[in-house]
C-alpha cells in the first residue's frame, strides 16, 4: 500500500512535470516519448532495453551520459542523443525514479542450452583467462545496485550487442566495462546474454 | 647422546631436503610466467580492485590492495584455497595463481599509493580515532594500533587498514568467525574473533570510517 502511494506520488510528479511542457508545443513530452521505443509499460523491445525495475541512479546517469555524448553506441547516438536534449536534470531524476518502480518481467529470449555456461561465467568469471566475475558488481541475482545496472531479465539481443560494443570501443569512458568485456569471446557473450535473459526479478522489492 | 645427535642429523638432513626442494620449486615458479602474463594478471586484479588498487564499490565492496602488506596478501590468497577464508569468487581466483605470481602481484600492489576513495560517514571520526589508538578497556577491546601500527600500515601478516573501503571494513568486523579464521586454530585471523565481538555497530562504523580516511 505504501509502495503504491509513493508510486502514485511519483507518477503525479512526472505527469505534472510533463504538464507545463505540454503547453509549450516545441518541447517534448518526456514519458510518451520513452514509450515509443521502450514500450508502454517500459518493458523494452529487443533493441531498446527494458527500463522497468532498472536502478534509478543508473537510469539517471545514462540520461546524463547521452546528453554529454559519453555513451556513444550506434542506437544511443541515433535515438537517445536527440531524445534527451531538452530533458532537464530534475525531469531526468523524476523519470529515473518512476521507471525504477515499475514492475519488470524477464525477457527469457536467450538460448536455454547456453544458460548454465553463462551462469558459471557470471558467478565466477574465468580466472585462467583473466575474466572477472560479474556477480561481485552486479549482484547475486543480477539485480544491480546504485549506479550499477540490473542485468537480470534484459533482452538477449540488447545484452549481446552491449557486450560486443564494449569490446569494439563504444562507451569507452564508462570504466571498468570496456576492459572487462574485451576479454570475452563471442561464445562467452552468447552464454552470458542467454543466462541473464532468463534471470527473474526474484529480489525485486 | 648418540641418539640425540643422530636425531639432530636426521632433522638437519630433512631440513636440507625441504629447503633444496623449495628452492627448486621457486626457480621453476620464477620462470613460469612472462612479463605480459604478469601484466594481464595485474589488469585482471585491477578490474575489481581498481586501476590503482584503490578498491571499488560494486554490489560487494572490493578491498583496497594498494600499499597492502605482501605477507598479508600471500596469506589471504592461501587462506581462500585452504578454505580458512570463505569466498567462492576469490577461491577460484587464488587457484589460478602460482606462488611466484602471487609474490610478484603482492610486490606490485605494495608500491601503489593512491588516495583513499572516501565515502565514509563523518559523524564518528573522533570515536573511531579513540578506539583505534586506545581501545575500549572497559569492553575488553584492545587498541587497533597495537597490532596494525600507529598509522594503520600493518606489518607482515597483519593487514594495512589505512585507506580501506568503509563498507569493506564494516563487513569484515561484523563477520569474524563466519568468513575468516576458519578451519585451523593457527590462523592469525582467529585472534580477531574475541577482539571484535564486544564492538557495537556504532563503534564498528566509527573505526571503519576513521581508518578509511588514513593515507
Amino acid at each position: 500500500m505504501k509502495l503504491i502511494t509513493s508510486k502514485m506520488a511519483i507518477l503525479a510528479v512526472v505527469f505534472s512535470a510533463a504538464g507545463p511542457l505540454l503547453a509549450d508545443e516545441s518541447a517534448p513530452i518526456p514519458v510518451r516519448n520513452c514509450t515509443w521505443c521502450h514500450g508502454p509499460s517500459a518493458q523494452g523491445f529487443s533493441t531498446a532495453p527494458r527500463l522497468a525495475g532498472q536502478r534509478d541512479q543508473y537510469i539517471e546517469n545514462q540520461l546524463l551520459s547521452f546528453r554529454s555524448h559519453i555513451r556513444d553506441n550506434p542506437y544511443s547516438k541515433q535515438y537517445m542523443w536527440p531524445a534527451v536534449t531538452n530533458l532537464s536534470p530534475q525531469t531526468a531524476h523524476d523519470l529515473a525514479t518512476y521507471l525504477s518502480l515499475l514492475p519488470p518481467k524477464a525477457a527469457g529470449d536467450g538460448n536455454r542450452e547456453l544458460a548454465a555456461v553463462g551462469r558459471m561465467i557470471y558467478e565466477l568469471g574465468s580466472p585462467e583467462s583473466n575474466i572477472a566475475s560479474c556477480l561481485v558488481c552486479h549482484g547475486p541475482n543480477a539485480e544491480g545496485v546504485r549506479e550499477i545496472p540490473r542485468l537480470g531479465g534484459l533482452a538477449y539481443s540488447y545484452l549481446k550487442s552491449r557486450l560486443e560494443q564494449w569490446g569494439e570501443g563504444f562507451h569507452a569512458a564508462a570504466g571498468p566495462m570496456p576492459r572487462i568485456a574485451s576479454k570475452l569471446s563471442p561464445n562467452d557473450i552468447e552464454a552470458l546474454a542467454s543466462y541473464l535473459s532468463f534471470v527473474e526479478y526474484e529480489s525485486f522489492e | 647422546m648418540k641418539v640425540i645427535s643422530l636425531r639432530l642429523a636426521l632433522q638437519a638432513a630433512v631440513l636440507a631436503l625441504v629447503f633444496s626442494a623449495a628452492g627448486r620449486a621457486d626457480e621453476i615458479g620464477a620462470a613460469a610466467f612472462s612479463k605480459s602474463e604478469l601484466q594481464a594478471k595485474l589488469e585482471y586484479c585491477k578490474t575489481c580492485h581498481g586501476l590503482s588498487g584503490q578498491g571499488y564499490r560494486g554490489y560487494f565492496p572490493m578491498p583496497r590492495l594498494a600499499g597492502q602488506q605482501p605477507k598479508y596478501l600471500e596469506n589471504q590468497l592461501r587462506a581462500f584455497i585452504e578454505r580458512r577464508r570463505t569466498n567462492p569468487v576469490m577461491f577460484n581466483v587464488a587457484h589460478a595463481l602460482s606462488p611466484s605470481m602471487v609474490a610478484a602481484l603482492a610486490a606490485h600492489f605494495r608500491e601503489l599509493d593512491p588516495n583513499p576513495i572516501g565515502g565514509a560517514p563523518k559523524e564518528y571520526l573522533a570515536l573511531g580515532k579513540t578506539i583505534f589508538e586506545e581501545g575500549l578497556p572497559e569492553a575488553n577491546v584492545p587498541a587497533c594500533s597495537a597490532c596494525h601500527g600507529p598509522e594503520a600500515k600493518g606489518r607482515d601478516e597483519i593487514p594495512r587498514l589505512a585507506g580501506q573501503l568503509f563498507p569493506y571494513t564494516v563487513k569484515v568486523l561484523m563477520n569474524w568467525g563466519k568468513e575468516r579464521g576458519l578451519g585451523s586454530a593457527k590462523d592469525t585471523s582467529a585472534i580477531m574473533v574475541p577482539t571484535t565481538h564486544n564492538l557495537t555497530q556504532l563503534q564498528i562504523d566509527a573505526i571503519a570510517a576513521y581508518v578509511s580516511r588514513l593515507k
